[in-house]
């Protein structure tokens, strides 16, 4: 076990590494110069190179690059050529919501998948059954910007018992935060759960197929109390799977949910920057994100190790 | 399983109905225009609050006259009247200007305004300012103080756009202990002072208790940033906002059409939705293929199409709010035949033109009409949408790398900067054009009229680019709120004369 943690820890920090270089390189091939983009029109060339040398993008490349990825470690990602602020603070500040928001949008992805999955599974030979599982692929293809819409239009315009949008910090009005933050996480979490929900039920279903069920069965255990007992810790090791790799879906939908319902999260601090050039800024938040998808990701593999003890004696 | 699950499902079904139903006597902020605050809904937010080094609309839209004041500002007409200066004389030769200055006014730091931070505002324009704006304050020569409420400003040469300037940011008022964080600590005379900022979402600004003239009515208000035009009517629709600054989609605008609840106002901004030429390019440095093309737009249909009729069909790059504006939409009436005649006299029978535009809605929309327009009369347009600002300003706006464009030139007042500057992207060189807008800053406020006249028939008729139409200011509102501007005249959007609505 130790071993299969040692490698598996070993890949996420060269995956970082490399992110860190790809990162980078996207942005200095993206179009756009910065220090144009933040003068506007009518800028003059010496004002153009003023800035340049004020936001350090007249340096050879490598050294920005080593710049830049040095400081890293620490969290010191630079100062933001917009607003001239550190912009460790601003995207700790945003992914306080980002956070929130995928968090509840992964517990309504298991809430709606858990259920819905496993209803499907014992009785896929039935109407019910079939119907279940058609429902859940026209979830999957509804994009989560639309669900976003449609719930506003039904809860916000339409009934008027939600706000169609913005955001309160938990500490201010826990109320109106929970609210705010209530169709954001239905829109992206109904979706990711209908996605969720196909892979418990083809769970379910490869369990309710093994001997140990039958055997349980024939105990006198009913269905339910089977895989619950002894069914749900296999089922789950390829769930935990999709929901680690679901993870990266929902981050990259939270940047869209977020412009539908104006959450001032890490989604739309990356679009400002983009929009802007503001491309310290974009790297920090794209890094952030990148990081957080690869230690999901670890964190996943060291789940698997716990949920199945085979796997622990493996290496 | 069943059991425990039907109780957690059950357990969060009714808290979340709980807190739903909290929301709907509290939460949603219906109530909010009753009390003494607003808030506002706008589409651009800062990207910080220092116009004096980053450019973009959005920072004068919320500081200016509302946290910060300049010695003179714009009336709704367009007229320059007086602020933090009570009254200026202007010399004979028209090159020295004594303003005389409140002496009740004081920065919300707590410093007194004086005529020493006149000449510190002013100067620090040109020594410390980054924006390329900076350069209207070049033809000051000099200012001074002559006692703590006079100070004398000398021009290089008379300039009558000088003073106009002067309402602009350019002529904002900064206290001298109040620049050491311009980007996120703003220090003004303004009826307002800046309470909070969350990024990415609202600004909030507090009546300012000590502010020298009459108070405004409310105490606070909210300024919320919006990305989606969907979001913002539907932060009106459902309350979460009083007032829309600006219509983003003018089709949604029947959403609103119940009157007994919201009000509709629509007036003229200075915004020309221009569809520039590269006048220094072949095919387009031929004025006969200029006006082939001016000929073969039907203006009203286009208004009518791209931007659901609102807004106003304008013959050349003058807005009706500016003194010299004049009706010149008659010189290019909708004609196809005459574009093709005047197409076959240039020899171009079979034209293929690129039309580089920012990916915005207004300019995406008239592109389209305009691309099957031009094809009546024989041009085949390919249309090629950038992404605005960063890709736009890169091709389009620098390298000139384009043969037609559109777009939505805001600046009140520009049409000297567009067509008098023959490295601006339109490439139009008129030396008269020239002359005549040097005389106009130089003459009387006759002469300036005069020229500014001939110059934009010049422009017009030479059909240095065409006037698609001028953009409209669309606001929506809660009923009964009172003070929103019918015409947008200058860049900033005026709170202080804004009050709640009685119901």
């Amino acid at each position: 076990m130790g071993l299969y943690l040692l490698v598996r820890a070993a890949v996420l920090v060269v995956s970082t590494a490399v992110a860190s270089v790809v990162v980078f390189a996207v942005m200095a091939v993206l179009p756009g110069d910065p220090a144009e983009v933040a003068l506007g029109v009518n800028a003059t060339p010496e004002a153009v190179a003023a800035k340049r040398a004020e936001f350090g993008t007249d340096r050879p490349l490598v050294t920005q690059f080593l710049d830049w990825v040095s400081g890293l470690p620490t969290g010191d990602f630079g100062v933001s050529y917009v607003t001239s602020d550190h912009i460790g603070p601003q995207i700790v500040d945003r992914l306080g919501v980002t956070l929130w928001l995928v968090l509840f949008g992964m517990l309504t992805a298991l809430v709606v998948a858990v259920p819905l999955g496993t209803a499907a599974a014992v009785r896929h030979r039935s109407v019910g059954g079939l119907l279940l599982s058609g429902l859940s692929q026209v979830g999957v293809a509804v994009p989560a910007f639309l669900a976003g819409i449609l719930l506003v239009f039904l809860f916000a315009v339409t009934l008027r018992v939600l706000p169609s949008g913005g955001y309160t910090p938990l500490g201010e009005d826990p109320g109106a935060w929970f609210q705010q933050l209530l169709l954001p996480s239905l829109s992206l979490g109904l979706v990711q759960g209908a996605v969720l929900s196909r892979y418990v039920r083809s769970a379910v279903l490869d369990v309710m197929r093994e001997d140990y069920i039958r055997t349980a069965r024939a105990k006198g255990l009913g269905l339910y109390r089977a895989l619950w007992r002894h069914g749900a810790r296999n089922a789950a090791i390829p769930v935990v799977t999709v929901l680690g790799l679901q993870l990266a879906t929902l981050l990259i939908g939270a940047v869209v949910v977020e412009r539908v319902f104006t959450l001032p999260g890490l989604g739309s601090l990356l679009l400002d920057g983009v929009a802007n050039r503001d491309l310290l800024l974009v790297q920090g938040t794209v890094m952030v994100l990148v990081v957080a998808v690869l230690a999901v990701n670890f964190l996943v593999d060291v789940l698997y190790a716990v949920l199945d003890p085979r796997l622990r004696g493996a290496r | 399983m069943t059991r425990p699950l039907a109780r957690l499902v059950a357990v969060i079904a009714t808290v979340t109905l709980a807190i739903t139903a909290a929301g709907c006597s509290s939460g949603t902020s219906g109530d909010s225009a009753t009390g003494s605050s607003l808030s506002v809904g706008f589409v651009a937010e800062p990207a910080n609050l220092d116009f004096t080094s980053t450019d973009g609309a959005a920072i004068p839209q919320a500081l200016l006259v509302n946290v910060y004041e300049g010695l003179v500002k714009l009336d709704q007409d367009g007229k320059i009247v007086p602020l933090l200066a009570e009254s200026w004389e202007v010399s004979p030769d028209r090159k020295t200007y004594t303003f005389h200055l409140r002496d009740n006014v004081t920065f919300t730091n707590g410093k007194t305004f004086t005529a020493d931070d006149v000449v510190f505002s002013i100067n620090r324009v040109k020594t410390d300012w980054k924006v390329s704006l900076k350069s209207a304050m070049d033809v000051v020569a000099n200012v001074e103080k002559k006692d703590d409420t006079t100070a004398v400003v000398t021009l290089t040469k008379p300039s009558n756009s000088w003073l106009y300037r002067m309402t602009t940011r350019i002529g904002a008022m900064f206290s001298r202990d109040g620049v050491a964080d311009l980007a996120n600590t703003p220090v003004g005379t303004g009826p307002y002072k800046l309470e909070s900022w969350r990024r990415g979402d609202a600004i909030t600004f507090s009546a300012n208790d000590s502010y020298w003239g009459t108070k405004p009515k409310l105490q606070k208000v909210v300024l919320k940033y919006f990305k989606d035009a969907t979001a913002l009517n539907n932060a009106l629709l459902t309350g979460g906002i009083d007032v829309i600054s600006a219509v983003q989609a003018p089709e949604s605008i029947q959403q609103f059409s119940d009157t007994s609840k919201y009000e509709v106002i629509e007036g003229t901004t200075t915004g020309e939705v221009v569809l520039s030429f590269n006048n220094s390019k072949a095919p387009l440095n031929d004025p006969r293929v200029r006006r082939a093309i001016r000929h073969a737009i039907d203006h009203k249909a286009l208004l009518d199409t791209a931007w659901a009729g609102r807004g106003q069909l304008i013959g050349t790059m003058v807005p009706p709010t500016d003194p010299w504006y004049e009706d010149l939409t008659g010189l290019y009436p909708y004609d196809p035949a005459k574009a093709r005649d005047l197409l076959a006299q240039a020899g171009q029978t079979r034209l293929n033109l690129k039309l580089r535009i920012p990916n915005l809605p207004y300019a995406v929309a008239s592109a389209q009409v305009v691309k099957s327009q031009l094809d009546a009369v024989g041009i085949t347009v390919d249309i090629e949408p950038l992404e605005f600002p960063a890709r736009w300003l890169d091709v389009v706006f620098k390298q000139a790398d384009y043969d037609m464009s559109i777009i939505n030139h805001v600046e009140p007042r520009d049409v000297t900067a567009v067509f008098g500057n023959p490295d601006y992207y339109l490439r139009y060189d008129s030396p008269r054009v020239q002359e005549l807008f040097a005389k106009a800053d130089a003459g009387t406020e006759e002469e300036q009229v005069t020229a500014m006249k001939e110059a934009a028939r010049i422009i017009s008729e030479d059909a240095a680019g065409d006037f698609l139409f001028l953009f409209p200011n669309l606001i929506v509102a809660k009923k009964g709120i009172a003070g929103l501007p019918k015409n947008l005249v200058s860049e900033s959007f005026d709170l202080s004369v804004l009050s709640p609505s009685e119901a």
